[in-house]
């Protein structure tokens, strides 16, 4: 039995193919696994080592590495309030503190009924906009105690618009087959790009 | 509607002072500036096709006489190190660094979002003019708006034939690949993001080699770029390199964006003119951040991103000029200025990054992954209260592990101290570990008198708490 479903190892494969190696794929695979499951389990991990040709503690290796890579299941909704400087000076750890209140869970916790995981993170490239925050990573900017509670009821509702974790981009890259140019394992490339060598350009 | 959530911007715009154009930001104001079909309106692609017509070489020149400082942190010349390339070996890569978080960084996100067509054109001449063969976009994880903005983009120009093979019928073809992180600051690290890319843990290389464009990607020559370096090119091949130099300074030319994020009236992401604006022109001026919250008085500012060494009010009238910066103790970094008022906790302030780079230790140097713990558990207990007069010396003594001897920092005249320029020495293999210093040394220096107003009256014995790495 794989892991994958169909639909995913079509496009594991579409992705391998995109690198000149195909262990560069790893993280991409990694993010597919939790897009389908919300979180990377033993046999994602398997099954990607053999799609990349490493062994399953390789990809062990890197997964462990990464922040986003849950190996246990996490909350519907992942919310990652952000506590670096530019948040902390505007109020981030007031807007932490209602939030453990409002979900009943500390910071790193999941709520009982499986919707929401508090985290605190580190600087989310928004600190004009703090406190901000994440909800399994799209923004929410200057966010106050009140919006916070209208968040989460938003958040509970049968389709808030924010996909479920694990879903990062909506929208893929799709390279088509009849404009690509193909990635070629470096090794087998040893003359320069034809554009360099043309004729106009050794006027 | 799911791709517009997260991208309204209250503040960030992109204010130029003295009417200079707008290089990276001009679309910025359009609510469909990230479409092809706004970018082709609005003269998009056109320095693609100016670029296609000249030799690879010329394009190069020009980008080269622009003298476009990098913009990801350490400010070298775009063109300079494209040189860098040893001739002969092949093929060459394009790695774009999108993994934009420093603490107190915000444009590279707004340039993906926003206009990715400009940093994908950008892509495209810098691949022509030096020959690599391949570019992959790397975006940081956390972005998922950009990710989506970029992947839609990259799919509308393969599909319009700007991207892929024979690009608008020239001999010139290759493939852009979008390629997300997966939570990790020190993967911005440029040797970190090629062992990232190469489905590794995103762990610094050793150094030499100095630069990728020697041995990078899979041992080949690769070109490491920021996000807002590129995302100039197409301007600088448009309007010619005398155009762009005619912008700010010789040595600092053309426009920069600055974030400038904390206690000030209008919090926002500016485009400035690189070299001549000063400090207190965005912090101060009606057309930027309109000065202090509250109009209380400055108290500090970090002038380059979360790792730079701190100004306070006697650096204000500095510009941004590295070699003027540079000389009085801190840098400019990735254009992130954190703005700190009269009522902020200095102690509590310096322990927000310092905790952040402790916490993003990659664990390969032993004073980076030890001292970093070390620093951020002393100075967290002094911030509580429980600290004692040692352990300020203590925070001192484990700094000079990970930077021996003097540490750059701003001149106080009230207090007879003389700025100590930039450079520092360091013990790791990248400036993680000194960062996680900055803070401290620069609070200190500057404010000792709140670290001691902290732990007056506690017993002077130091507390032997042992680190719990997790
Ligand atoms: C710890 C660390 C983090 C970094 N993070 C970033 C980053 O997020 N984005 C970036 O462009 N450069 C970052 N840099 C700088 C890169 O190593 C590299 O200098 C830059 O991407 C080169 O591009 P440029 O010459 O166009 O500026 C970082 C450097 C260090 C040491
Ligand atoms: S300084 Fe820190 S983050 Fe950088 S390589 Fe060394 S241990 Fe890793």
């Amino acid at each position: 039995m794989s892991f994958f479903s169909d639909e995913n190892t079509r496009l594991a494969e579409e992705i391998i193919k995109r690198y000149p190696k195909a262990r560069s794929a790893m993280i991409p695979l990694l993010h597919l696994a939790q897009e389908q499951e919300g979180w990377v389990t033993e046999a994602a991990m398997a099954e990607i080592a053999e799609l990349v040709g490493t062994s399953s503690a390789e990809v062990l290796g890197t997964c462990s590495f990464y922040e986003m890579f849950k190996r246990e299941p996490v909350g519907k909704y992942l919310i990652n309030i952000c506590t670096t400087m530019s948040c902390a000076l505007m109020g981030a750890a007031d807007l932490m503190q209602h939030a453990e209140k409002a979900l009943g869970v500390k910071s790193g916790g999941t709520t009982e009924d499986g919707m929401f995981t508090l985290e605190g993170a580190e600087c989310q490239a928004a600190c004009t906009e703090a406190p901000c925050l994440q909800v399994n990573y799209r923004h929410r900017y200057r966010v106050t105690a009140d919006e916070f509670d209208a968040m989460l009821a938003e958040l509970s509702t049968p389709d808030p618009g924010v996909p479920e974790h694990g879903v990062l981009s909506q929208i893929r890259q799709h390279i088509p087959e009849k404009n690509t140019v193909g990635a070629l394992p470096p090794e087998e490339v040893n003359a320069p790009p034809v554009w360099l060598n043309t004729e106009e350009d050794q006027s | 509607m799911s791709e517009m959530l997260g991208t309204e911007i209250a503040h960030a715009a992109g204010f130029i002072a003295n009417e200079t154009p707008r290089i990276v930001t001009a679309r910025f104001d359009y609510e469909d500036s990230f479409t092809l079909e706004r970018y082709e309106i609005t003269g998009g692609y056109q320095a693609l096709r100016k670029a296609l017509q000249q030799a690879p070489e010329d394009v190069h020149k020009e980008v080269t006489n622009a003298t476009l400082l990098g913009r990801g942190g350490a400010g070298f010349p775009a063109g300079v190190k494209w040189g860098f390339c040893p001739p002969g070996v092949w093929p060459r890569y394009l790695v774009v660094n999108g993994d934009e978080s420093e603490p107190g960084t915000y444009k590279d996100r707004l340039l993906m979002e926003l206009d990715p067509h400009q940093l994908i054109e950008g892509c495209l001449i810098a691949c022509y003019a030096v020959g690599l063969s391949q570019c992959f976009l790397y975006v940081r994880g956390e972005m998922a708006v950009a990710q989506e903005r970029i992947a839609r983009a990259l799919n509308d120009a393969y599909e319009a034939g700007y991207i892929g093979r024979n690009i608008l019928g020239s001999h010139f073809s290759v493939d852009i690949v979008l390629h997300w992180g997966a939570g990790a600051y020190v993967v911005g690290e440029e040797t970190a993001l090629i062992e990232s890319l190469e489905g590794n843990r995103g762990m610094p290389r050793l150094k030499p080699p100095y630069f990728p464009a020697s041995i990078g990607l899979y041992g080949q020559p690769t070109i490491v770029n920021n996000v807002e370096t590129l995302s100039n090119l197409p301007w600088i091949i448009d309007n010619g390199a005398d155009a762009f130099t005619n912008i700010g300074t010789e040595t600092s030319p053309g426009t920069r964006m600055v974030a400038v994020s904390g206690h000030v009236k209008r919090p926002g992401v500016y485009e400035i003119v690189n070299g001549t604006t000063t400090f207190r022109d965005l912090l101060y001026g009606q057309d930027m951040c309109g000065g202090i919250r509250d109009d209380n008085q400055l108290k500090a500012f970090v002038p380059g991103g979360g790792s730079a060494p701190w100004f306070t009010p006697d650096q204000l009238d500095l510009p941004f000029e590295a070699s003027q910066v540079g000389p009085q103790g801190s840098m400019l970094g990735s254009g992130a200025i954190m703005v700190m008022d009269e009522t902020t906790d200095i102690p509590a302030a310096a322990l927000t990054l310092t905790k952040f780079y402790a916490h993003e230790s990659c664990g390969k140097c032993v004073p980076c992954r030890e001292g970093g713990t070390w620093l951020e558990q002393i100075l967290r207990r002094v911030v509580d209260g429980r600290g004692s007069r040692r352990d300020l010396d203590l925070l001192i003594e484990v700094g000079e592990t990970i930077c021996p001897g003097d540490f750059p920092h701003a001149a106080v005249p009230s207090k007879g101290i003389e700025a100590k320029p930039f450079p520092y020495k360091m013990t790791t293999i990248c400036f993680v570990g000194p960062s996680a210093f900055a803070p401290i040394h620069s609070a200190l220096t500057l404010f000792r008198e709140e670290f001691e107003a902290k732990v007056a009256g506690n017993d002077d014995r130091v507390l032997i708490e042992v680190p719990v790495n997790v």
